[in-house]
């Protein structure tokens, strides 16, 4: 890693990381909170969720602050009517998206799009929810997975491929159809390349990827792994 | 082929040609084949032959688009230019009969008219004229000799001088400066580096590519042969989408006439330039026009974008430099560099230099493809070259930029073509493709036929593309079914900044655009929805 040191300025605190460093790393070392969803430190980024959004001065668009470098003199926002607006827009559009029902759901108290949506004060969504009638795979022995609250993070796909080193999980179909699938969409159980690890159980954000003999609220995920394979490896997120 | 083989060959050719007294020169690109023009060529072949008319007296040429597609089959003559229009192949003897004379009435078509007179032909230069399937015939017209020259007299340097002195920009849509493009990859360090030809057209209505690789391949492998040696590019793809597939047989084609004579490979006109050019077929996928999506597809990944930076020019292509530019872009290369950069500054508006070719198509006179200098009014584009909208109806609209682009009503017609003023007016450049609507077109179902097209479209990345337009969509539905409210415009309203201001890539950010016209330009339909249905 470069070892140069840079100073910037988030919400209007001058701060300073190591050249290299993403907006996000540089704020959370700082203590400045950014909502995050597809981000999993140890992860590599998908730029996908856009909850990080940020202001940065003289950007003519919002920048996502997960692979976002700094730069020397960089003004960062971090929040602002109009970025708390469009993240409540975003959670809302996910919440429609697919069948979310806290009540029920195996991760009820431990879902990241849950206190992403507290956190944020979404209280009510404004647009018709979508209700597909999606698929729920339990063919596997220990996991299933549950379509209707897959928020398409890609946090599964990436830890599969990147850190366990299997690509079992991918992404079919487009748009609004799409989906994550386990090899060439063939049922969980019968993959060939899943190894079982449960890594991308336990880095799912929602109750999609569960254990199986989970009740309601019982799905709490287990991330430790991660920082200390990175780490183990040499990385350089912690 | 060494610089003087090349000479050689093209003094060869025109020697030949200029033998022949008549050249009946038969459209057979995309717009023409499916009218029978090849059946046409057959037909003009046996009736020449049957009256002993030798191939040295008139030859009968399959060559690439005449322009006027709206009015084809066409057939244009050598040496006088004279023109005909919707043949048959059952015209064949009248078309033989009319050598030497004014074409019959009927098939007669006026080429003083402003549809062929108001053109300034860069890109197309050749489309029509040129054999798309003969390496011969653009050695003949004057291909390859810029190559020959820039490789043996110029320095990489030199050329991206000049381009940048041309001021030429990208025309898939975005207008970047394709000098500073050009620097940036030559300066990225990292080897090897990759040039790549985005021939991924996918606007609805937009053909331009399409017709240019159709009419004249060649062009563009010289363009791309120019810009890997700017860059000190040594891979080369072409990525084009698999639903042209003539396009893609002249392209092969191409390719494997300017590898048998030593213009691709190893040691191009005897320096030690290499380039190797490969094919890659795009699975229909619109996103995959997108550069980042473009690369990861050839890459064998699935075609979804990636923020950028880092962008292709620093990492790209396998994680080495890469450029990216589009077909027509390409194709502009070795004309600029032939005639020189000022030339080419000299045409244009003071931004916007050159020329840009257009797909004119919906309610349009004159159906086809133009080329037309920067700077030139929409006016002129739809009512002196188009024709205007055909009788008994009225103008209402034109459609700029594919579904990226927006609607532009009437009273901007005296807007001048250029990169800035359409996109002052909510609209984009584009590619090329301009659709007209005339006042029997609602604009919230022009409106709602792009949404579902950017809907279907998405790759499903990033949620407000994902989500947005599929709610956008069903908002415009409610327009037009009768049940929307006043809430559900200024959801409308909020969800077109949002997915502007928040999606991931080119695609997301500029699918509103559409919605956002009308609304601009035709308010009135969405409070008159409003008010039929009664909320």
């Amino acid at each position: 890693m470069a070892g140069r040191v840079l100073t910037c300025q988030i919400d209007g605190q001058d701060v300073s990381g190591l050249e290299e460093s993403t907006i996000l790393e540089v704020a959370r070392e700082h203590h400045i909170r950014i909502p995050t969803l597809c981000h999993v430190p140890g992860l590599p980024e998908a730029g996908a969720c856009r909850v990080c959004l940020v202001e940065v001065e003289g950007a003519a668009r919002l920048l996502p602050a997960c692979v976002t470098r700094i730069a020397e003199g960089m003004k960062v926002k971090t929040e602002s009517e109009r970025l708390l607006k469009y993240r409540r827009m975003t959670v809302e559009m996910l919440f429609a998206e697919r069948n979310h029902i806290c009540s029920v759901c195996v991760s009820n108290g431990h879902c990241d799009l849950q206190w992403l949506a507290q956190t944020l004060g979404v209280d009510h969504i404004r647009f018709p929810y979508r209700y597909p009638a999606l698929p729920v795979d339990s063919s596997h022995a220990r996991f299933v997975a549950d379509h209707n609250r897959c928020v398409l993070c890609l946090r599964c796909v990436r830890v599969c491929g990147e850190i366990e080193g299997a690509h079992t999980w991918d992404v079919m179909g487009r748009g609004a159809d799409c989906l994550v699938i386990t090899d060439l969409a063939q049922p969980w159980g019968e993959s060939a390349s899943c190894t079982s690890c449960g890594k991308c159980v336990q880095v799912c954000p929602t109750g999609a990827l569960s254990e199986k003999g989970k009740s309601a609220g019982e799905m709490a995920k287990q991330r430790r792994f991660l920082p200390y394979l990175t780490l183990m490896r040499g990385g350089n997120h912690v | 082929m060494s610089p003087d083989e090349i000479r050689g060959m093209a003094e060869r050719e025109r020697e030949h040609q200029a033998g022949r007294s008549c050249v009946l020169q038969v459209c057979t690109a995309a717009g023409c084949q499916p009218m029978q023009s090849v059946e046409i060529k057959t037909a003009l072949e046996a009736e020449a032959k049957a009256r002993g008319i030798g191939e040295h007296q008139c030859q009968v040429k399959s060559v690439g688009c005449l322009g006027l597609c709206g009015s084809g089959p066409l057939v244009r003559r050598e040496p006088d230019g004279a023109m005909y229009q919707r043949v048959t192949p059952g015209d064949a003897p009248a078309i033989l009969d009319s050598l030497g004379s004014a074409p019959p009435t009927h098939l007669f078509l006026d080429t003083r008219q402003p549809f062929f007179a108001r053109q300034t032909r860069i890109v197309t230069a050749n489309s029509g004229r040129i054999d798309p399937e003969r390496l011969e015939d653009y050695l003949a017209a004057g291909g390859y000799a810029t190559l020959a020259r820039v490789l043996t007299e110029m320095s990489p340097q030199e050329v991206i001088g000049e381009i940048t002195r041309s001021g030429l920009r990208g025309r898939g849509g975005g207008g970047y400066p394709t000098g500073l493009k050009w620097s940036t990859v030559a300066k990225s360090p990292g080897t090897p580096k990759t040039i790549i030809c985005n021939a991924d057209e996918g606007d609805p209505g937009a053909f331009m590519d399409r017709s240019v690789l159709e009419s004249d391949p060649h062009r563009m492998i010289e363009g791309m042969l120019i810009a890997a040696y700017a860059v000190g590019a040594s891979e080369g793809y072409i990525y084009i989408r698999a639903e042209y597939p003539l396009a893609i047989a002249r392209l092969k084609t191409a390719l494997r006439h300017a590898e048998r004579h030593g213009l691709l490979g190893n040691n191009i006109c005897g320096t030690r330039f290499n380039l190797r050019i490969e094919l890659r077929l795009g699975a229909g996928a619109f996103v995959c026009g997108e550069e980042t999506a473009l690369i990861a597809s050839i890459e064998g990944n699935r075609g979804t974008p990636r923020p950028r930076p880092p962008y292709p020019a620093e990492r790209g292509l396998f994680g080495h430099p890469t450029l990216i530019n589009n077909v027509e872009t390409y194709a502009n290369v070795p004309s600029i560099l032939e005639r020189g950069g000022e030339w080419f500054a000299g045409i244009g508006t003071e931004r916007s230099k050159g020329t840009k070719v257009f797909a004119l198509t919906g309610s349009i006179a004159n159906t086809g493809l133009i080329e037309v200098p920067m700077g030139i009014t929409l006016r002129d584009i739809v009512f002196e070259i188009g024709g205007g909208v055909p009788e008994g109806a009225r103008f209402k609209a034109v459609q700029t930029g594919g579904p990226s682009g927006g609607c532009i009503p009437e009273q901007y017609l005296n807007t001048p073509v250029d990169y800035e003023s359409l996109m002052s007016l909510g609209s984009i450049m584009g590619s090329g493709g301009m659709i007209i609507m005339d006042d029997s077109s609602s604009m919230i179902d022009v409106a709602r036929y792009f949404m579902e097209f950017c809907m279907t479209e998405s790759c499903g990345k990033c949620i407000p593309c994902r989500m947005g337009t599929v709610e956008m969509h069903e908002l415009l539905g409610r327009f037009l079914n009768g049940s929307a409210a006043k809430a559900d415009l200024d959801l409308l309203e909020d969800l077109c900044e949002m997915v502007k201001s928040t999606s991931l890539c080119g695609l997301g950010q500029s699918a509103p655009n559409p919605v956002l016209t009308t609304l601009r330009y035709f308010r009135p339909e969405y409070d008159a929805a409003l008010a039929a249905g009664g909320r």
